[in-house]
């Protein structure tokens, strides 16, 4: 199980927590502009990298606030959580 | 005579305390003090079990948790418990134990025939024999396997007992309180850390209880009690004794299994939890884990009194137990040879000491000089001889010359030690094999852990405790702590010489079966098989052979089996590599996993403010999500059928009433409320006006439908949405999800209110009559309070929210008011509507009513792959306006035509009711199972009812191209044959939708 530091209640077990995908995936401004192609982009592909990973996270049995995680797929490592719309913090590793 | 084999003055029994216990019926004594195996070896018990495949007898291998033999049936009734080890159960007055796996008894086992069918019990037998003929499999072979294999019997009745779970946070957990793991523990305890320091056994001290050594001037043992003395007084340490930790997780979180009354026997200690399971998260670990010995493949390794020389020596020492008259002693290394030695210092019975080596430690060599032991250096054991005991080994030189019988009754063997490196292993570490001392030792791990002892190949007692120091330093200073840094120590070199198997080492073929994994009977015959046909992975051939899938999970059997792998192969063993050690490291209790999760505490039951009523009123129930909701209300003499059937025509009829208090309702509030109902919703919003209700549709954004309800405007800036009722949490979420990391800068508010609302549906023609009875002031014509609006006022003396809403076609009120009005308000209606026949309904009667009217059930009609357009439902999809998923209507695949489509299907018989799920196909001549000659599902059954209304059993469907078909016929897939159906208009009631203002 893994510890994961919410932004804003600290560190707590997974548990609490549930898991929302890839990170930084906005929602198009403007669908209807979008081809097929590039509005199934939207919808379907996500990263799956082995390695550091930008995902989501929301404090589903705390605070019910969602936040962003540098997570290593592998070794589960979490570098850092950080706040929806903030840029993820430089680290080393993150593209 | 009682306990023949106990040495006087040795070990760490209480010759005060005698205990009685049973074994296979026979009354034994032994004392407190003891484990079951000890106390059966006192009493000359070797013979213990018989093996799972080939019911050879077996007998106690080990002294601890590695012990693959000796499985016993523990108790009787509800307490009794399989499969437990013999050499970890406390022994208690009373203790009523039996054999695994024999038949009729373990001296007489009929079984054992099957020993002489072994050429064809091979590995992978089960794909290989039993094929021929076909028929047999069912009837004969499987019945016969299932009855010869598996071990103990699974208790039947309750467990009687209660279990806890714990949760602890500490800046250090030592597993393991043997010698290193208290040099460990110490200077993390006495620098004021919170510590955790957790021990299988009922006593610290691991080995040191168990052999001669002398600590600042105390033996091992006193050493052992001072330092438990000293942490106990700590109030920043958890000491837990008898527990055993089984998983290491991610970011150290560790799980373990404290036995808190099994040593006193089932039912003695009542009032205490059996177990409790200690969930750990751990700034640090040190892992003090210790090692096993290993055996080795000789013929007939297994029979009883052959035993590991750790073992041995324990029983000697820890519990005044000698294993006979005459022993001998089968050693490759340096470890094997002393504990043979201390063996032999407190038992005195080993005649001979046969060694691989050719030269071994000369101090070790005069010991067993001086103790008038024969050494045979350069020898090997070739074969066991016996039938339920060993009587003699055939000894060997190392070049398989000068052959002789020795008789004993007894025999100690050493392969070498294994780091037990399972739990660094979860952790997750890598392993990196050492050749010298053949075996695996802990590599590299990103965890915040430290391995200290035997783990690290620091086996003797000395190194042990400076390597626990030098982790416990470690510790501190990661820990941020001032500490000396204790240079690393170096590892043991136990001169070993590599011997898996004497066979492979002779490179000869031997008598006997040679055993690698005692528990699944797996010899190294079945290893070398599996690698000739064709079998290169370490992981398949564990499965391919079941070598280490046992309940052992392989403690004495993996490193050997690999290891013969690898040779059978021409590899090296770190090419080979190790299989995946997973938790948990020994068995877990179902009990102890559960806890107090049991019964009604298993998941939370839901039930809404009527509940007691719809009890009182005999309803069936239905589970939906985790809510009880009545299913329907038989009358006394009626089934499910008689009763929905009557409750339907009363809905249609005159009026039915229905608890309609677990739908989801969402409180939406805030300036934007509007504008963010437009973009989840597929419809228009914005002008809704306050007083109205609209239902509303929700897509994800592939276009799919995800829920649907009706939405009432309270204010300008205030909704109350309702959601399904097992969806409403998942709803509340996705609106969450979308204003949090999308929408932020939209002024909205959701709370959800589901809890805080009673919802009471009045449904039918004489709804308006019985409401209007119930609130005289308020005016329930069809133009002061028209379809789809909610009106607020008094209704049976309580403030209320009435919406005029349907989900049968019918006119319909539901009434809401604050929970806690809930029943009285259910109560005012069912008398204000006993003139008009009343009639409660539930959950089954809904869905018939629901469904003669075409309306879609999210989840039942719908799979997450449904369209609005595929429902029908394109009158609800705004043209206007982008909405989640409103883009992807246009994509090919969504577009395309061929989609099933939402149809109604009346049946050509009218009796049959088409089971929901069944398969649709259009040509009944091509429908076989064939996928080549048979035809294709065109879609399937999604609601079916029989209903009293039409007078005809009935069906919703999703089916390809199915507004094209309405008029044609398709067949229907039943286990009794097709059954031809028409396709139809999904609304099959009141097409026109004339009922819903009232029909009078």
């Amino acid at each position: 199980m893994l510890k994961i530091t919410c932004p804003w209640c600290g560190a707590r077990e997974e548990i609490e927590f549930s898991y929302g995908g890839q990170a930084h995936v906005a929602y198009p401004a403007d669908p209807a502009a979008l081809s097929d192609d590039e509005w199934a982009q939207y919808v379907f592909m996500r990263d799956n990298p082995k390695g550091v990973f930008l995902e989501r996270w929301v404090h589903s049995q705390g605070c019910r606030r969602w936040f962003n995680a540098v997570r290593h797929t592998v070794t589960h490592q979490i570098d850092a959580t950080y706040k929806p719309g903030e840029p993820p913090p430089a680290q080393a590793g993150v593209k | 005579m009682s306990n023949a084999f106990r040495i006087a003055g040795a070990g760490r029994i209480d010759r005060n305390a005698p205990l009685a216990f049973r074994f296979n019926g026979r009354p034994l004594q032994g004392y407190a003090g003891d484990t079951l195996a000890s106390a059966l070896l006192a009493n000359g018990v070797h013979l213990v079990g018989r093996s799972f495949k080939y019911h050879r007898p077996r007998g106690i291998l080990s002294a601890g948790h590695e012990e693959p033999n000796a499985l016993v049936q523990l108790e009787r009734g509800a307490y009794t418990e399989p499969n437990l080890r013999a050499t970890e159960i406390e022994l208690y007055e009373g203790l009523d134990a039996s054999s695994v796996n024999c038949w009729p008894s373990v001296d007489f086992d009929l079984r054992a025939a099957f020993g002489f069918a072994s050429p064809i019990l091979v590995a992978g037998f089960y794909n290989k024999t039993f094929k021929w003929p076909k028929s047999f499999w069912k009837k004969f072979y499987e019945p016969m396997i299932r009855a010869a294999a598996g071990l103990g019997t699974a208790p039947t009745e309750a467990d009687p007992d209660t279990y806890d779970r714990m949760h602890w946070h500490c800046d250090v957990l030592v597993v393991g309180a043997g010698p290193a793991g208290l040099a460990a523990a110490l200077p993390a305890a006495r620098a004021g850390l919170r510590v955790a320091l957790v021990e299988e056994a009922h006593e610290l001290g691991g080995s040191l209880l168990a052999r001669s050594a002398e600590i600042e001037g105390l033996s091992g043992s006193e050493w052992a009690a001072r330092a438990a003395a000293e942490l106990e007084a700590l109030p920043n340490v958890l000491l837990l004794r008898r527990t055993s930790v089984f998983g290491y997780y991610d970011h150290n979180y560790l799980m373990a299994v404290e036995r808190r009354t099994d040593h006193a026997g089932p039912g003695r200690m009542p009032g205490i939890a059996r177990k409790r399971l200690w969930h750990f998260r751990a700034r640090r670990v040190v892992l003090a884990t210790g090692a096993h010995e290993r055996p080795i493949a000789f013929g007939n390794n297994d029979l009883p009194g052959i035993m590991l020389a750790n073992a041995a020596c324990t029983y000697a020492q820890r519990y005044g137990v000698s294993l006979g008259r005459a022993g001998l002693a089968f050693v490759n290394n340096d470890a094997g040879l002393r504990h043979a030695l201390d063996t032999h210092a407190a038992a005195r019975n080993l005649t001979h000491i046969v060694d691989a080596r050719v030269s071994p430690d000369p101090g070790l060599l005069r010991r067993a000089d001086e103790a008038g032991i024969e050494v045979l250096t350069g020898h090997l054991v070739s074969t066991a001889g016996g039938g339920k005991r060993v009587s003699s080994v055939e000894v060997r030189g190392i070049d398989g010359g000068g052959a002789r019988r020795i008789a004993c009754d007894h025999v100690l063997m050493s392969g070498g030690l294994n780091p037990v490196v399972h739990l660094y292993s979860q952790a997750p570490g890598t392993l990196r094999y050492d050749a010298s001392l053949t075996c695996f030792l802990p590599d590299r791990t990103l965890q915040a852990v430290e391995t200290a002892g035997a783990i690290n190949a620091c086996f003797a007692l000395d190194r042990a405790l400076a390597d626990g120091a030098r982790a416990g330093a470690a510790t501190l200073a990661a820990l941020g702590h001032a500490a000396a840094p204790v240079p690393v120590e170096a590892r043991d070199d136990l001169k070993l010489q590599t011997l898996w198997s004497v066979q492979t080492s002779l490179n000869t073929e031997l008598p006997g079966k040679h055993f690698v994994d005692f528990q699944n009977d797996v010899t190294e015959r079945d290893i070398r098989l599996a690698a000739r046909e064709g079998f290169r992975s370490v992981e398949h051939t564990k499965r391919y052979t079941t070598n280490g899938m046992a309940t052992d999970q392989g403690k004495t059997s993996n490193v050997v089996g690999l290891a013969l792998l690898a040779d059978a192969l021409a590899k090296p063993i770190p090419e080979v590599g190790t299989t995946t050690f997973r938790p948990p490291f020994t068995p877990v209790t179902f009990g102890a996993l559960a806890g107090r999760d049991r019964g009604a505490l298993s998941d939370p039951v839901r039930t809404t403010p009527i509940h007691a009523w719809h009890v009182e009123n005999g309803a069936v129930f239905e589970d939906v999500g985790q809510w009880k909701r009545p299913w329907y209300f038989p009358l006394p003499g009626e089934d499910m059928h008689a009763a929905v059937q009557r409750e339907s025509k009363a809905v249609r009829t005159t009026a039915g009433i229905m608890d309609a208090t677990t739908l989801g309702k969402i409180d939406i509030q805030g300036p934007d409320a509007a504008e963010f109902l437009n973009r989840v919703y597929t419809n228009a919003w914005t002008k809704l006006g306050v007083g109205a209700c609209r239902y509303g549709l929700m897509c994800k954004p592939d276009g799919m439908v995800m829920d649907d309800g009706v939405t009432a405007r309270l204010a300008e800036d205030r909704f109350l949405m309702t959601t399904t009722t097992g969806n409403a949490a998942r709803v509340l979420d996705w609106l969450e999800e979308w204003l949090q990391t999308e929408w932020p800068g939209l002024k909205v508010y959701c709370t959800s209110v589901t809890e805080q609302w009673s919802t009471v549906a009045v449904v039918g023609p004489n709804s308006r009559k019985i409401l209007q009875a119930l609130a005289p002031e308020m005016d329930f014509s069809n133009a002061a309070f028209p379809f789809m609006s909610f009106r607020e006022g008094t209704v049976a003396g309580l403030q209320a929210r009435v919406f005029r809403i349907s989900f049968s076609g019918e006119l319909a009120y539901e009434i809401n008011v604050p929970s806690w009005h809930g029943l009285a308000m259910w109560q005012a209606v069912m008398a204000a509507g006993k003139p008009y026949g009343l009639t409660p309904y539930g959950t089954e009667t809904m869905h018939v009513v629901r469904a003669e009217k075409g309306y879609i059930i999210i989840g039942q009609d719908t799979d997450g792959t449904v369209t609005p357009q595929d429902l029908g439902m394109d009158w609800i999809v705004s043209k206007q306006k982008d909405f989640i998923g409103r883009r992807s209507f246009s994509r090919p695949d969504t577009a395309r035509a061929g989609r099933k489509q939402l149809v109604g299907l009346l049946p050509a018989d009218r009796s049959f009711v088409a089971a929901e799920g069944a398969h649709l196909v259009a040509d009944p001549q091509r429908a076989r199972h064939d996928p080549a000659t048979g035809s294709p599902s065109l879609g399937d059954v999604t609601s079916s009812y029989l209903s009293p209304n039409l007078e005809t059993g009935f069906a919703l469907a999703l089916l390809a191209d199915g507004r094209a078909l309405h008029g044609r016929t398709v067949h229907c897939v039943t286990a009794g044959g097709l059954q031809p159906m028409t396709v139809v208009d999904p609304v099959f009631f009141d097409k026109e939708g004339k009922r819903r203002d009232g029909i009078d």
